[in-house]
């Protein structure tokens, strides 16, 4: 019986496949004909930047906290690296932008094992701090580089577009989705569990968790890329600690474990910060009040560890990742 | 006779990064939170003391003292509402809701009054001192004398009285605290009261030496004493405060070789040298790690 419904849900499964690829290119298409017809202008076609943007950095940051467990208050750090690299290689090099974007992750590939390797021994509060450390001490750093501008920053030309930024979203989503059902996907649901345990298990703990933190960082890099050619212009100020929290905020209330929780949360969020973008104060105490309120009557977020497919019994997967 | 200036700038910073730290070790010692609020109860502080130097027009004593009261309350109210539910749930969740509690603050401050900074009145009329050739302003002699009585004060109650007895006792077994009648909540309350009320004090010296306050101020002096109080080794009361008086001439020294604005970015640098070559810090105790 039981091995009857493991070959169901994996046929399920391929089908599902099937009709997730028909429905992404069919988005992709629609999208992208509202906006070559005109039909979605300029505004909605900046909200939908600015959704992929963050979901892009909700997921890399759903990497770092949701499944490794390490709670990460830089995020910023990396979002700035990406976006700085890459308005060097377009604007001062005159380079092409897929390449800027392929650098920027990479810098922050860089950047997340320099970091990493040193503060990964850190646990829980102290690793917390140090993060939020490194994310303060780029920001302090690019502004006293004269090369990108200081405090006055960059001015970096319009080039991200509805087609890289659909592929760089499915790319990331695809690539975390996959790392967390493979086995190394296992080895960091370890570690978030219990890194005593996991290390006596064979998990080798420094490796998985630069591992982790590397991805994360690279994703973050490539959101900051496309962050600085959607904006007109940079300065650090734009990456500060607020930066950082927002994207907490994002993945805490997705639920800490969850993908789908994390890609809603940043869709629904993105949506609610652009209607309120002329008031920001309100916007910054009611994120805070929503996180306060998550962490004290739901510590695990919206979702939970749960993906929106175990809504409904069909789609239901057969072994659920994280599952407590 | 620079240096000896540079000194008494160093020492004047340290002390207010010492009387915020006293009260993250603290609170740290007993409930093991970072109390990531604490630098916005530092920013009321500042506020309360303004507004009652130019709206009530009280005295320097006066105000200060309203604005201890006031932050006290403030401590114990938050410790309440945000932080009392948490108090066995995964560290990482209280983390995260001391970080909405310091932005709640902030931004309902920001809210209530704009993000505009204020002016504190110059109430010593920019006297200043001699002392070796050197000449001081007078606020730093306040900053030290206040620093150094609050702290004589805070050492006298946790060593000396009821209360103190019992918040070194909680944070140093809650559960055997319990079952000797301590009231573990009552004392945590305490330890937030004592703690709110140095950093509302330390605000009002704040305002005092460097004059401007608005209400993020908070932000850059909140990490900064917490850097301080993990040199010092965080739980451990003189470790805070000698971790804030050697972060306050650091930041001092690398201000006058001419790096004022990497000056943030040292401190940072510190603490993540310290976390990791000496993490229990210059006064912490080594503790264990048991499965």
């Amino acid at each position: 019986m039981a091995q009857k419904n493991k070959a169901g849900t994996k046929k399920q499964g391929k089908r599902l496949n099937v009709w997730l690829i028909l429905a992404l290119i069919l988005l992709y298409g629609l999208v992208q004909a509202g906006i070559m017809t005109g039909i979605i202008g300029g505004f909605y076609e900046n909200v939908l930047m600015n959704i992929g943007i963050y979901i892009i950095l909700t997921v890399s940051l759903h990497l770092i906290i949701g499944i490794t467990g390490q709670f990460s208050i830089g995020h910023a750090g990396f979002l700035a690296i990406g976006a700085y690299v890459s308005a060097i290689v377009t604007m001062k090099l005159d380079g092409p932008f897929y390449l800027a974007v392929i650098a920027a992750g990479l810098a922050a590939i860089l950047a997340g094992i320099l970091v990493g390797l040193p503060t990964l021994r850190l646990k829980g509060d102290y690793l917390a701090i140090a993060t939020l450390g490194f994310g303060e001490i780029v920001r302090i750093v690019l502004l006293n580089i004269p090369y990108v501008g200081g405090a006055s920053g960059m001015r970096v030309s319009h080039m991200t577009n509805w087609t890289i930024l659909f592929v760089a979203v499915v790319a990331t989503v695809w690539v975390i989705y996959n790392l967390t059902t493979s086995a190394h996907g296992r080895a960091l649901l370890a570690i978030r569990e219990d890194e005593v345990a996991a290390e006596s298990m064979g998990v080798h703990l420094t490796y998985y968790k630069v591992l982790a933190f590397a991805i994360g960082a690279f994703f973050a890099g490539i959101a900051g890329a496309l962050y600085a050619h959607n904006f007109y212009q940079i300065n650090p100020g734009n990456f500060g600690f607020l930066k950082s929290f927002e994207i907490l905020v994002f993945v805490v209330l997705g639920g800490l474990g969850s993908l789908s929780g994390a890609v809603l949360s940043a869709t629904f969020l993105s949506i609610v910060n652009t209607l309120l973008q002329s008031f920001p104060d309100i916007r910054m105490i009611l994120y805070s009040l929503v996180l306060i309120l998550v962490m004290l009557y739901r510590p695990q977020g919206l979702m939970g560890n749960k993906e929106i497919t175990d809504l409904w019994p069909f789609t239901r997967r057969a072994r659920e990742v994280g599952e407590r | 006779m620079e240096w000896l200036q540079q000194l008494i700038n160093g020492i004047s910073l340290g002390a207010i990064y010492a009387l915020i730290a006293l009260g993250y070790t603290m609170v740290y010692g007993i409930v093991k939170l970072i109390n990531f609020a604490h630098g916005d109860v530092f920013m009321l502080g500042a506020f309360v003391g303004f507004y009652s130097l130019t709206v009530l027009h009280l005295g320097l004593i006066p105000s200060l003292l309203l604005s201890m009261a006031v932050t006290s309350v403030i401590g114990v109210v938050i410790e309440r509402v945000a932080y009392r539910r948490l108090r066995n749930s995964p560290r990482v969740a209280a983390l995260t809701t001391a970080i909405g509690v310091s932005f709640f603050i902030e931004y309902t401050m920001i809210f209530a009054r704009s993000a505009k900074p204020e002016a504190y009145p110059d109430l010593f009329s920019g006297q200043q001192f001699e002392l070796f050739g050197a000449s001081f302003r007078v606020e730093a002699l306040y900053i030290l004398i206040i620093a150094v009585l609050l702290m004589i004060i805070l050492q006298w109650i946790v060593h000396s009285t009821k209360i103190g007895k019992a918040m070194r006792a909680v944070s140093y077994d809650a559960e055997a605290a319990r079952l000797m009648g301590i009231s573990v909540d009552r004392t945590i309350s305490w330890t937030f009261a004592l703690g709110s009320a140095l950093a509302g004090a330390a605000g009002v010296i704040f305002g005092l030496y460097y004059t401007r306050i608005d209400p993020l101020m908070g932000l850059i002096p909140g990490l900064k004493a917490f850097i301080a109080a993990v040199l010092g080794g965080i739980g451990s009361i003189p470790g805070a405060m000698v971790g804030g008086l050697l972060l306050g001439l650091v930041e001092t020294l690398v201000s006058a070789l001419g790096f004022s604005l990497m000056r943030d970015a040292v401190a940072f640098i510190i603490l993540i040298l310290i976390l990791l070559f000496l993490p229990t810090g210059l006064f912490g105790k080594n503790v264990r790690e048991k499965v």
